[in-house]
């Protein structure tokens, strides 16, 4: 026991964050935080390195849309509204992770003066 | 010289000695100097982005890109813009939650090595000096091309004005020339825009529809193709867009001026709505220079369709807006020139110089003076290297600065955030691969060789194909700080994953904002 609040006193910074790490609230906080960040990355990346791949390799994008436009003009101002879109969403979705941040600080606070 | 020219380049270096002064006034400790002290507010911080960003490259460049070649002139811009949700997602929050003054205050604060800090700062300077040669060539081509001023006067001219925001005003001035100068190149592209889209009725169908036929490409401006042969110079390129934005260090110095993550996300909406909006005009001004110009004029002016948006301003406004155009690209070299001095002088003052070998113990007064030095030495290097390198292609340069931020820095700030297993030998074994593989790549790329004489530095044949090297390097980058990783597995050099993890989650610990307010 004596060692244990040795270590608490000496490390008490270091032992505090791991703490806080290992607590359910933070761990949910991350695992929210994941999913949103891969799968919404993955998209914007795959959709924006398409851009040049649908332009050179295959011809589907060389036919006209809308009169003279063709579709590969398209799909260049839709990367514009993509990363619009997917901007606003992050800000909506970075608001619920404030509140989580939030919350796991001051849970921790909390169990801290306990 | 034109009467209106001068005047509307004295008052713009007017406006911003003015700044300066104000600035100077604030600038009285190392926080001040270095990040402003961190009180930036969202759309300041967001417009000084987007002034950091648009470099003279961009708004006369891709203008001259999309009127000479069209279609594939956008293949220069769109990554561009998309890189900035790389920024948003995944690096602007956590830097801020975890960095002070610099990216390698960032790392550090996972690895607590004197050495992971080095290179970082090392890394930070090469890149700056790249980005900034870029910078200070189109500055002596333009002036040449604008208004007959010698390359090396312009060079040195810009150098000069720029170091008195950066050396009296710190990043407070350098973040209000930034501000300045993104409303003057938003309004006078705005301004443009609606008189262009005026000569069309303000109707977006007729001008595919007259681009099919203005130009001497006919219908093939308007498609895939003009420029690049194959789709894989377009993918590298694209490639190396999107990942380098969130690893330059200029950018990324940008987010330790705002007061917590809240307010560095707020900052890059605004940029992103910008520099979108911003790009999606310049694709009208280049059409409209394609057309009104015309291909013939644009490359007789300059090879490059460097002049392609002055000469549309004329053709549009005169020799008064010609001289408002020539006067916004020159507030924006400045701007963006001192953006990058100052971060790389406060890479030397506060890395190198107060970690490294003061430990952290010199005077306030002691850094901002070495701050400055550094600012003259990193702009007296510059400027002479920029005399040597004055045939080399503009463009080539800012995307070498571009993918060896992408290679180099952007894998290990990635790793460091979101790799529990990443260590120490993994970071600098990342930087350096990254830093070295893709200087290699370029030395061996048509760059620098090509079977034509005159066409490039050596005569020979290019042993690696591409121009833009980032679809190699940037996994290079990645693999050598994973493997690095990997070989040397050692626990205790993981550093306090935890710790980061907790701080750059929550903001529980941000440092280097001063809350005296600016």
């Amino acid at each position: 026991m004596m060692g244990q609040n040795e270590r608490v006193v000496v490390n008490h910074q270091q032992l505090h964050y791991k703490e806080l790490a290992a607590s359910e609230k933070f761990k949910q906080l991350l695992a929210v935080k994941k999913r949103f960040t891969i799968y919404v990355t993955l998209f914007f990346l795959i959709f924006s390195l398409l851009l040049p791949i649908l332009a050179f390799y295959t011809n589907i994008l060389k036919k006209p849309a809308i009169g003279a436009i063709s579709w590969a003009w398209i799909f260049v101002f839709a990367q514009f509204v993509m990363t619009w879109i997917i901007c606003h969403l992050y800000v909506k979705k970075a608001a619920e992770f404030d509140d989580m941040a939030d919350q796991v600080l001051l849970h921790h606070q909390e169990e801290g003066e306990r | 010289m034109d009467v209106k020219v001068v005047t509307l380049f004295t008052l713009i270096v007017a406006v911003t000695l003015l700044i300066t002064y104000y600035a100077s006034q604030k600038t009285n400790s190392a926080s001040s100097f270095y990040t402003a002290g961190g009180g930036l507010t969202g759309w300041q911080n967001g417009f000084a982005i987007a002034g950091d960003f648009m470099s003279a490259s961009s708004f006369l460049g891709l203008i001259g890109a999309i009127s000479l070649v069209g279609y594939d002139g956008i293949f220069l811009m769109y990554g561009a813009l998309v890189s900035y949700l790389v920024v948003l997602l995944l690096v602007a929050e956590p830097l801020r939650n975890l960095g002070k003054y610099t990216l390698a205050d960032m790392i550090v604060e996972r690895f607590q090595a004197r050495k992971v800090r080095g290179v970082t700062a090392f890394n930070a300077l090469t890149i700056s000096i790249f980005y900034m040669l870029a910078q200070l060539v189109a500055a002596g081509d333009l002036f040449k091309l604008l208004l007959n001023i010698r390359y090396e006067i312009s060079v040195v001219l810009v150098g000069l004005v720029m170091l008195i925001y950066v050396i009296f005003g710190g990043m407070t001035a350098t973040s209000w020339v930034q501000i300045t100068k993104a409303f003057l190149l938003l309004g006078s592209t705005f301004v443009i825009f609606v008189m262009v889209m005026a000569k069309f009725d303000f109707n977006f169908l007729r001008v595919f529809e007259e681009m099919q036929t203005a130009t001497p490409l006919k219908e093939a401006y308007l498609a895939p193709g003009a420029k690049y042969a194959n789709g894989l110079d377009a993918f590298s390129l694209t490639l190396g867009l999107i990942l380098g934005t969130a690893g330059l260090p200029h950018v990324l110095s940008r987010f330790l001026t705002v007061p917590n993550a809240k307010v560095a996300r707020k900052s890059v909406v605004y940029s992103i709505w910008i520099i979108g909006l911003f790009y999606v005009m310049v694709i009208f001004l280049g059409f409209a220079a394609a057309k009104f110009v015309g291909a013939q004029d644009i490359v007789a002016a300059n090879p490059a369709g460097n002049m392609a948006a002055p000469l549309l301003a004329k053709i549009l406004g005169g020799d008064l807006l010609f001289a408002v155009v020539s006067a916004v690209a020159f507030a924006t070299i400045l701007a963006v020139v001192a953006g990058i001095v100052i971060t790389g002088a406060t890479a030397f003052s506060h890395d190198f110089y107060n970690e490294i070998v003061k430990g952290g113990k010199a005077t306030e007064k002691e850094q901002i003076r070495m701050a400055r030095f550094a600012s003259i030495g990193i702009t007296v290097l510059s400027i002479i290297l920029a005399l040597f390198v004055q045939k080399m292609n503009v463009a080539f340069l800012a995307s070498l600065a571009l993918t060896v931020a992408a290679s180099s820095n952007l894998p290990v700030i990635l790793y460091t955030v979101y790799w529990r297993r990443f260590n120490i030998t993994g970071a600098i074994t990342g930087m350096l691969v990254g830093l070295i593989g893709t200087i290699l790549l370029v030395a061996l790329s048509p760059n620098v060789w090509s079977p034509e004489q005159g066409k490039a530095l050596f005569v020979g044949e290019p042993i690696f194909p591409l121009a833009s090297p980032g679809i190699v390097s940037i996994p290079l980058g990645f693999l050598g700080a994973y493997l690095g990783t990997v070989f040397s597995a050692r626990k205790e050099q993981n550093g306090n994953f935890e710790e980061i993890l907790v701080k750059s989650n929550t903001g529980s610990d941000i440092k280097g904002v001063s809350h005296h307010g600016v």
